[in-house]
């Protein structure tokens, strides 16, 4: 139980979210500003299309946070049965595909101009879509579930599941096979191949985009609790 | 319940086992959809592809996605009746009672386990002559047909019981099982490809290592999971 539960939200509270939420909007403008005439154009890329290292890539980490904050939250939700810890699983999960949809897109525009095709299958692209059709599953059995606790666990015990598939698509396979995904931050060496003004947008992005996402959360989490509280 | 030995549990687990196959054998619904769908697409490919259409080049990687192919869906319009007979017969209240949910769980999937093999067992030679599909390796096609399965089996097993109690059942089962069953699939397919070039067991070895640990992970997933569902 937090102060979200206690039903009047404390004025210090309500000022750091309006804070935050205005540091947010104009962190992201700024960042906006600082991919497109800030930063320079990264070697060995074909013209500008490096820039979207920027917004694709926190995209797809942000979906890959999202996919393992739902399945934490689909533990917790077994662990305690909860109904807010459901809350929490499908708010993160909506959010995900959300955040899947936009790097894939993404993805493929930059693969268009980079290899000159909108798709060739590529291990990345292949696990990109392994997590669109987890999400995609998960919100359909959600959809198929009409009473709020059989919803909950059966689609908790689902995303449990799937936590310990992807990862043989994401990981095991993809080794097996040469990618030509460029290697930005997570690579063999374990070093970040950046220049400095890269790397300042690149890291700023990758944290408003999770601030982003955690503002989304938490706003589609209230929004549960008040649709089931006024069907009550 | 659940506090008991291992060995009333696999016993319980053989009578769930036995009940279902004697049920199976007296309406032969699973059966009769499984075979004649395998059949019916066996003609289809058989026929389309035929045993000259592919230039020989082509046929491994071509062949080997018809297979599993044929294989994965002929699973997915049997497989779920396990559970979906139970709920719709109104027999799994009296299931619940009589057995703990392990036993009913490892019954379910030994049921899905023989016909997932025994449609397998029908499949693959008649796949093998209509297209005149030539093995190099064949203790490697075999250990992928029976790993493959095992996975197969334990995963829809598992979606089985989710779908049972959710509207839609049919169109859900293969919506909820594919993200599961994509990575043990990728893996079969890339290895029946290898199976039919390579004469040598350990070209293909490293697909058999992704089933052996997809099979061990999805099943513990499972069986650690079921509790939760079998008892909603």
């Amino acid at each position: 139980m937090g102060w979200w539960d206690t039903g009047v939200m404390i004025p210090a509270v309500k000022s750091f979210g309006l804070a935050a939420k205005w540091f947010l909007g104009l962190g992201m403008a700024v960042i906006c500003w600082g991919a497109f005439l800030y930063a320079r154009p990264a070697q060995s890329f074909v013209g500008e299309s490096s820039r979207i290292v920027f917004f694709h890539v926190p995209q797809a980490w942000v979906s890959t946070v999202a996919f393992f904050v739902s399945a934490w939250y689909s533990a917790m939700y077994l662990w305690r049965r909860r109904i807010e810890d459901d809350d929490a699983a499908s708010a993160a999960a909506r959010l995900g595909f959300l955040f899947c949809l936009l790097a894939t897109v993404t993805g493929s525009i930059f693969a268009r101009v980079m290899w000159n095709s909108y798709w060739n299958w590529d291990p990345r692209e292949t696990s990109i879509v392994l997590l669109l059709l987890v999400y995609g599953a998960y919100l359909g059995l959600r959809g198929a579930l009409e009473d709020p606790e059989r919803r909950a666990t059966l689609s908790a015990a689902y995303a449990l599941v799937a936590v310990v598939t992807v990862p043989f698509l994401t990981f095991a396979v993809p080794r097996m096979y040469q990618s030509l995904h460029p290697d930005t931050v997570i690579n063999a060496q374990g070093k970040i191949k950046m220049s400095s003004d890269i790397r300042l947008v690149f890291f700023s992005s990758m944290v408003a985009f999770m601030g982003l996402f955690f503002w989304m959360w938490s706003l589609d989490r209230r929004v549960s609790r008040i649709v089931r509280e006024a069907s009550a | 319940m659940s506090t008991r030995s291992p060995a009333p549990v696999l016993g319980a687990a053989l009578a769930v086992l036995r009940k279902d196959l004697l049920a199976e054998w007296r309406t032969r619904i699973a059966v009769n959809a499984l075979f004649l769908f395998a059949f019916a697409v066996l003609v289809l490919v058989g026929y389309a592809v035929g045993p000259t259409r592919l230039a020989p080049e082509d046929r491994p990687t071509v062949n080997a996605v018809l297979l599993w192919i044929v294989i994965f869906f002929s699973a997915m319009t049997g497989l779920a009746r396990v559970f979906v007979k139970e709920e719709e017969a109104g027999t799994a209240s009296a299931l619940r009672l009589a057995a703990p949910p392990a036993a009913v769980l490892l019954g379910k999937y030994l049921v899905n386990v023989v016909l997932l093999f025994a449609v397998t067992a029908f499949i693959v030679p008649l796949f093998l002559v209509l297209t005149s599909f030539e093995i190099a390796c064949p203790p490697l096609l075999v250990a992928l047909l029976v790993l493959g399965g095992l996975g197969l089996a334990g995963a829809s097993t598992f979606t089985a019981a989710l779908v049972s109690k959710a509207a839609a059942k049919g169109a859900l089962f293969a919506v909820l099982s594919i993200p599961l069953l994509l990575p043990p699939l990728v893996a079969a397919v890339s290895g029946t490809q290898v199976a039919a070039r390579e004469s040598s067991f350990a070209a293909g070895l490293d697909f058999v290592r992704v089933l052996v640990a997809y099979d061990g992970v999805v099943t513990t997933a499972a069986f650690l999971l079921f509790d939760a569902v079998w008892r909603e």
